[in-house]
């Protein structure tokens, strides 16, 4: 049973270094979006927070669709990309992250808002007649206390982009080595004969790694909370 | 010397306020709603008058006539709030050295020592704020505020939320503080309080300073 092929060991780790990166590249934007949104008013506010949460909402393969439109490679800001800056998605295994990325977003930006929310605004007036800037009020104050809810949108967001499938194989395919991931892996054995035995190996390591994920993200927020209440 | 002279509409509320300060403490005295809190905040700079203009040791913090404002972090005013305000994430130590950090301040072990004896929080350094008593964390904010090397501090009813117990273990350090020389206001609605601690007094009653003075415009004064 436990005997894992060549092939499907590229698709978990393919799977993972595509999520990691996914993970990492969203996180900056998806803290300095849930701050925007939490923090400051604006004309077009609700219409960015919609967009924000579209790809919860819309079907994968629509998001998929509109990647390839945009990002492809005769898509308007992919062309750019190829021309000016060497950067291709289209078929690649940086598309499959920046379709989990976009996929994940959602996930990744709310539990940071709320934190950001939940923050006792007194604590950064009081870093201000300290003498902090807003930047370093930012970084030593508010950053530090939004961390679990940081935490816990990193872990939701990973276990997304890892599991997304409809935006991935619309966007980028399923290329084995390149842009087939566990979840591709398991739609394209589950269409082969006696492809069974291999599907279900994925779909248990698939388990394990969201459950993983689970676990992870449930004790760095009790750290982070206790670290915060001074135990 | 600190010169304030501003008006500023919070919803029904209107302040209006002119004072000017030589004191070493000048102690802010009314009740709760006289707009005491407003006034400092606008010291602050936390809050910006609609109209006015507060200068400090002849620098301009606000001047609407100007447009002039000094945002918080540059004005070098210390804060006591009432509630302390410690930083959760930072253990005692951290906290006391937050303002020295922010502003490149060089360390000043001297300076740190006396503040920790002063205040006798020495044995505290390394507790987070959550396990601090209510005193206690009322001194580290104190001392908080003055490690930042401030030109004025500024004590929004810092044995406000203290019981008479806690009161009168404060109340010692309050006074060593003002025999340190730093000028500070201070806001109360304590009477008693303030005729220990502040050399002049500005009474404030829904928004409007009532009277000025030494201690003695306490006298049978009732604010609440």
């Amino acid at each position: 049973m436990f005997d894992i092929s060549p092939t499907e060991w590229t698709a978990i780790l393919l799977s993972l270094r595509v999520a990691v990166i996914a993970t990492l590249v969203a996180t900056p934007f998806g803290i300095a979006l849930a701050w925007l949104l939490a923090r400051h008013n604006f004309w077009g506010k609700s219409i960015l927070d919609a967009l924000v949460h579209l790809p919860l909402v819309l079907p994968p393969v629509v998001t998929g669709y509109l990647l390839l439109l945009t990002f492809g490679r005769r898509g308007m800001v992919g062309a750019w990309l190829a021309d000016n800056l060497g950067i291709v998605f289209a078929f690649r295994w940086t598309g499959a992250a920046l379709a989990c990325g976009v996929m994940s977003f959602p996930l990744l930006v709310r539990p940071i808002r709320l934190s950001i929310e939940a923050i006792d605004r007194r604590l950064e007036q009081a870093s201000s007649t300290l003498g902090a800037a807003p930047w370093q009020v930012f970084a030593t104050v508010t950053l530090p206390l939004a961390l679990p809810g940081i935490l816990a949108g990193m872990v939701l967001g990973f276990a997304k982009a890892i599991g997304e499938f409809g935006a991935t194989i619309t966007f980028v395919s399923n290329i084995p080595g390149e842009t087939q991931t566990i979840s591709s892996a398991i739609y394209s054995l589950i269409q082969t004969p006696d492809g069974d035995r291999a599907a279900g190996r994925l779909v248990l390591i698939s388990i394990v790694i969201a459950m993983g994920a689970l676990i992870a993200s449930e004790w760095f927020a009790r750290r982070a909370t206790q670290r915060l209440h001074g135990n | 010397m600190l010169r304030v002279e501003v008006t500023k509409q919070l919803g029904e509320f209107s302040l209006e306020a002119s004072f000017t300060s030589e004191g070493r403490v000048t102690g802010l005295f009314g009740a709760s709603g006289a707009g005491k809190t407003s006034l400092i905040n606008m010291i602050a700079g936390l809050l910006r008058p609609d109209r006015g203009v507060i200068t400090l040791d002849g620098e301009t913090l606000d001047d609407t006539t100007t447009g002039a404002h000094v945002p918080p972090h540059r004005r070098r005013i210390g804060y006591v709030f009432q509630d302390a305000r410690l930083f959760p994430h930072l253990d005692v130590r951290q906290n006391l050295d937050y303002g020295r950090r922010m502003n490149g301040l060089a360390e000043d072990p001297a300076q740190h020592a006396r503040i920790t004896g002063l205040l006798d929080i020495g044995g505290l350094l390394d507790r987070r704020p959550g396990k601090l008593s209510g005193g206690e964390r009322q001194r580290v904010a104190l001392g908080r505020a003055l490690l930042s090397k401030p030109r004025l501090l500024l004590l929004d009813e810092p044995l406000g939320s203290l019981d008479e117990g806690r009161k009168v273990e404060i109340l010692p350090y309050l006074i060593r503080l003002r025999d340190e020389g730093i000028p500070m206001v201070y806001v109360s609605h304590d009477a008693a309080e303030l005729r220990q601690l502040a050399t002049q007094i500005v009474m404030l009653r829904n928004g409007r300073v009532t009277a000025l003075g030494g201690v003695k415009v306490l006298t049978g004064s009732t604010p609440a």
